[in-house]
């Protein structure tokens, strides 16, 4: 088996005085090398999992293990942890960056905090492509997108092993998300990094990403490569008639047709027309569908022990 | 060298789209045996798609017997398709049809979606035969 980036067991995170429960009994493995969708609808539990994975915040429940270590150690600052720090690179959603420092001075802060991995040149690099912006100006003036743009070149420029990025293209104009998304993409080519990505926007994750994570109230709904999940479905088009014995995740019936999203991809016949979904329409009608059962490739499940 | 384009609305896997688009080059000539295709990290600089996309087209145009890859050097065209369609009897045979599709009324629209369905049946018949 390939080596592993990110191992949850039963991973479980609950806050508040009623034990309300951000995470639930996840579990899943994201191999190595791998460019990984986050996908799920506001609350699902996506920013939870990265700020785990990041070593922000401790499970509750269950275990995280990130490139071989425990994320969550790494507050206590044991050298092993500090170790496993290095290797990841962590872009919240909000992008906290120190409003008072310049981008220079940013950029400066990212060579001292990461002494050995720096690469510089590829930081200017991508705050210049963002086009007049002065190394002198000072984070606080910049817009939502040039500080988003700051915030990658700090995770990039650290040549980690695994970036964990949270909506990170949501605040930019289209040129700049397709240059970033390049500079990110070109970084996985060069260096196998591994990438998760957690978004919105769900067609734009199909040309990027070969891995999927779908998690919808805190648990798993879908994990594996992307090509193998769109393949162990079909669409399924014709009249309204008892659907062959598929596991049915999704149907809906308009006049005499029935459409409907099953697993299994053998031939149906019998009238059917069939059709290979879109990452979108497959992500799409597990949503709508939230008692269809979670489906994990071998790939993406937890050896048991 | 090609350059491609990735249309993330086609509903076309994206790997398929650059097979394709490989392919086309082929046939209309602007890639000839001996030609390199642009690297993963070309393409994925240029498209923002994922690196391991462009490998699996290049290994599927690779077992189609079109393309070598040499360790370290990048991935070369071995071979042409088609011959020039440019003036063969077919093209001309498929002209005259078209001319009498247009006396027979059939519109622009028609005559695609004509010859559409046909090429899909065939082609299904195709794959009936050689199962």
């Amino acid at each position: 088996m390939t080596a592993t980036a990110i191992e949850a067991n039963g991973l479980g995170l609950g806050y508040g005085r009623r034990g309300h429960r951000a995470l639930d009994g996840c579990s899943f493995r994201v191999p190595a090398g791998r460019v990984c969708a986050l996908a799920g609808p506001n609350g699902a539990g996506k920013s939870s999992l990265l700020a785990l994975a990041a070593g922000l915040l401790r499970p509750t429940g269950g275990t995280l293990r990130v490139l071989d270590g425990i994320p969550s150690d790494a507050r206590g600052s044991t050298s092993r942890a500090e170790g496993l720090r290095g290797r990841i690179a962590y872009v919240a959603q909000d992008k906290p960056l120190y409003p008072q420092l310049t981008i220079g001075e940013t950029l400066r802060l990212g060579h001292e905090l990461n002494r050995g991995r720096w690469d510089a040149a590829l930081a200017e690099r991508i705050v210049e492509e963002g086009g007049g912006l002065d190394p002198a100006a000072r984070i606080r003036s910049l817009s939502g997108g040039q500080r988003t743009r700051v915030a990658l070149a700090l995770a990039l420029a650290k040549r980690p092993e695994l970036m964990l990025l949270d909506e990170p293209m949501a605040d930019l104009d289209p040129l700049a998300r397709h240059r970033l998304t390049a500079a990110l993409m070109t970084e996985a080519a060069d260096h196998g990094t591994t990438i998760v990505i957690s978004s919105h926007i769900l067609s734009e994750l199909e040309a990027t990403c070969d891995y999927v994570l779908l998690l919808d109230g805190g648990r798993v709904r879908l994990a594996g490569e992307t090509e193998d999940l769109i393949s162990a479905h079909t669409l399924l088009t014709g009249p309204v008639a008892d659907l062959p014995d598929h596991t049915v995740v999704e149907s809906r019936t308009t006049g005499r047709q029935l459409t409907a999203l099953v697993r299994g991809s053998s031939a149906v016949g019998g009238g059917w027309q069939t059709a290979q979904p879109s990452l979108e329409e497959l992500l799409m009608a597990h949503l709508r569908s939230p008692d269809a059962p979670p489906m994990l490739t071998p790939s993406a499940e937890v050896a048991t022990a | 060298m090609v350059e491609f384009r990735i249309d993330r609305r086609s509903g076309v896997a994206t790997y398929l789209q650059i097979v394709q688009q490989t392919k086309q080059a082929l046939r209309l000539g602007l890639l000839e045996p001996g030609d390199r295709l642009p690297t993963a990290r070309e393409v994925v600089e240029a498209t923002a798609i994922n690196p391991n996309t462009v490998l699996k087209a290049y290994r599927e145009l690779e077992r189609e017997g079109l393309v070598e890859a040499r360790r370290g050097l990048g991935t070369f065209v071995t071979r042409t398709l088609g011959g020039p369609a440019a003036d063969t009897p077919l093209r001309a045979e498929l002209a005259d049809w078209l001319d009498r599709a247009r006396k027979a009324g059939l519109e622009q629209d028609d005559i695609t979606a004509l010859f559409t369905s046909v090429l899909e049946e065939r082609a299904d018949n195709h794959k009936g035969e050689g199962a």
